[in-house]
């Protein structure tokens, strides 16, 4: 039996032929991220434990972004330790306010990730980054630590899940439709343990950030990572960002799957997961007409340049309704200026909405658009949970940025067909 | 190991309940515990002492990879989880840092809030010692409980380091 491209990439980095699923390995690390929230826990294990240094500065990226620019004192003071720590480590791959963004978008974009890397960062949405065919998972803050101190971390090799996405995304419905769909039928744990393998013509048509909304989400099935076999568009995207070297690996034609799930896109229709579990999915038609406060379009998930085209072109002459907020977080520096000068901006301000620098922000109730109790925000965003956003008497719900855009024209969750 | 049993018989119990990110500007244990399971219950620090257990349902810990989860429970007095599942990095983050997360179907069947339960983990035993009933739990893998005896992880790579 063949072998998946997790596992070719685990084995390569174990130092071994070939592994299998089950098994306990201990796995060279190529790029440790590090953001502000998770990163100060795993600097003071290191300085307790008396662990001088980095195994390698050179493989650690700091990408501050949860409550960046500084949220409050005390968050200022976790970036400021942050920074000096950096520092004292000659870590000089540091993202600091100028050139930040939230870091499942900024380190792809500044070409860290390449095609067989192995990635982590004290972050669940890590499994972003296997979009470009990389193993990549999110760990806590003593894993980080461990990987700091000594280049490797311990992994079960996760059995794979291969989903085959088949026919063709309908108009109005995108990634964001099709991986809520997926977290939908499988359920919220449906993947725990498990490298989510994503594959067909669908995925083969969809762009490359795109792929990064469907791999972002892996975990919210419960999935160790997410990850996709490199293409032409794959290599496209690395080489214009990267002069990195790297080995491409895919999965054999005959590798082992425990299990595989079928989905023809054709039928697909834009989706809305309903509080408070991002499994919790409806068609948006299925919802009556359900009053939103706020909507938000940003995020790991869906704060691309792709995202804000797409609402941008829903919002062109348009008005957000009376009663409405809508935020626009572009999800990196680089993603800002882009969208300035495409003049995307002009078309989000007329409408009504607002723009802000780049920062996780709301996403995770850490501040720039909180929601109060009683308040309904549409969102763009990857997790609904109670209190996600703000009170624990708010509610979130998830979309596509073309229906957060819909939905911030009507005052309701709205399908956004009717303004293509 | 003996304590009270807080049963949340719900499943998918998330890392925002058990902190939510508003306070994750602090990674201080005490401070972080005052704010444990708040969104789920603004009882919960009020009712836990110090070596009680939670019960509770499939896929616990799920959610944000934040370590701050465990620390908050940990903080607040809880010895263990006892769940039917556990999410991954949130097991992870359990076994790193020396603090038990049993999977046990059958205990969460079998225990009430408020039953007083007696864990032996030599044995893999739950006993219920309000209902006088056991149940058995699958002990943790060799490789967790090396990193467990060992104090944690980074316990366990200090000494590889030498």
């Amino acid at each position: 039996m063949g072998a998946t491209i997790t596992e070719k990439i685990l084995a390569v980095h174990c130092g071994r032929e070939r592994v299998r699923p089950g098994e306990l390995i201990n796995c060279e690390i190529d790029t440790i991220m590090c953001h502000d929230v998770t990163t100060t826990p795993a600097i003071d294990m290191l300085e307790k434990n008396a662990i001088p240094k980095v195994f390698d500065p050179a493989r650690v990226v700091v990408m501050p972004d949860h409550f960046i620019p500084n949220k409050d004192i005390k968050s200022a003071e976790m970036v400021a330790r942050i920074r000096c720590w950096a520092k004292s480590q000659g870590i000089t791959n540091f993202y600091d306010v100028g050139r930040h963004g939230v870091c499942h978008a900024l380190l792809p974009e500044q070409g860290y990730v390449t095609p067989g890397k192995t990635i982590v960062c004290g972050d669940s949405h890590t499994c972003t980054h296997g979009a470009l065919g990389a193993f990549s998972t999110g760990i806590g803050s003593t894993d980080l630590a461990a990987t700091l101190a000594t280049g490797k971390l311990w992994f079960k090799v996760p059995e794979s899940m291969l989903f085959v996405i088949s026919g063709k995304l309908p108009a109005g419905v995108y990634a964001k439709d099709l991986i809520l769909k997926i977290i939908g039928l499988i359920g919220v744990d449906g993947a725990l343990y498990r490298a989510m393998e994503f594959c067909g013509e669908v995925i083969d048509e969809l762009s490359v950030e795109s792929r990064m909304t469907i791999c972002n989400m892996a975990i919210e099935a419960g999935g160790k990572s997410g990850i996709i076999n490199p293409d032409a568009k794959t290599l496209e995207y690395v080489k214009t960002r990267s002069d990195e070297s790297f080995t491409v690996y895919r999965s054999d034609s005959d590798a082992g799957y425990c299990r595989t799930v079928e989905v023809d896109a054709s039928g697909l229709e834009p989706v809305v997961a309903l509080p408070h579990l991002p499994g919790n999915v409806k068609f948006v038609r299925e919802v009556k007409a359900i009053p939103v406060d706020q909507a938000y379009l940003g995020s790991c998930t869906n704060g691309r340049i792709e995202d804000l085209r797409v609402a941008a072109q829903i919002l062109k002459n348009q008005t957000i309704a009376a009663g409405t907020r809508m935020i626009v977080v572009p999800a990196t520096t680089e993603i800002w200026k882009q969208a300035n000068r495409e003049g995307l901006f002009d078309i989000f301000m007329s409408a009504g909405a607002t723009v802000s620098t780049p920062t996780c922000g709301a996403c995770l109730g850490g501040y720039m658009g909180i929601l109060a109790a009683g308040e309904r925000c549409i969102s763009s965003t990857n997790r609904n949970f109670v209190g996600r956003m703000g009170s624990p008497k708010s509610e979130v719900y998830l979309a596509s940025p073309a229906t957060v855009a819909a939905s911030a024209i009507t005052g309701k969750i709205t399908d956004p067909r009717q303004y293509l | 190991m003996e304590g009270n049993a807080h049963v949340y018989q719900k499943d998918h119990i998330n890392t925002d309940e058990i902190i939510p990110a508003r306070y994750l500007n602090s990674d201080q244990e005490a401070e972080l515990a005052m704010h444990a399971m708040e969104d789920l219950d603004v009882n919960f620090i009020k009712k836990v002492k110090a070596g009680d257990f939670i019960i509770s349902g499939d896929d616990f810990g799920c959610g944000s990879s934040r370590e701050h989860a465990v620390w908050a429970l940990r903080g607040a007095g809880i010895r263990a989880v006892i769940a039917n599942s556990f999410a991954r990095i949130f097991f992870r983050n359990c076994i790193n840092n020396g603090f038990l997360a049993i999977e046990c179907q059958d205990a969460v069947q079998k225990i009430n809030n408020g039953d007083r339960l007696k864990i032996d983990l030599a044995t893999g035993k739950i006993i219920n010692l309000t209902r006088q009933r056991t149940c058995q739990f699958s002990p943790l893998p060799v490789f967790a409980r090396e990193i467990i005896d060992a104090g944690g992880l980074i316990e366990k790579i200090k000494k590889e380091l030498g």
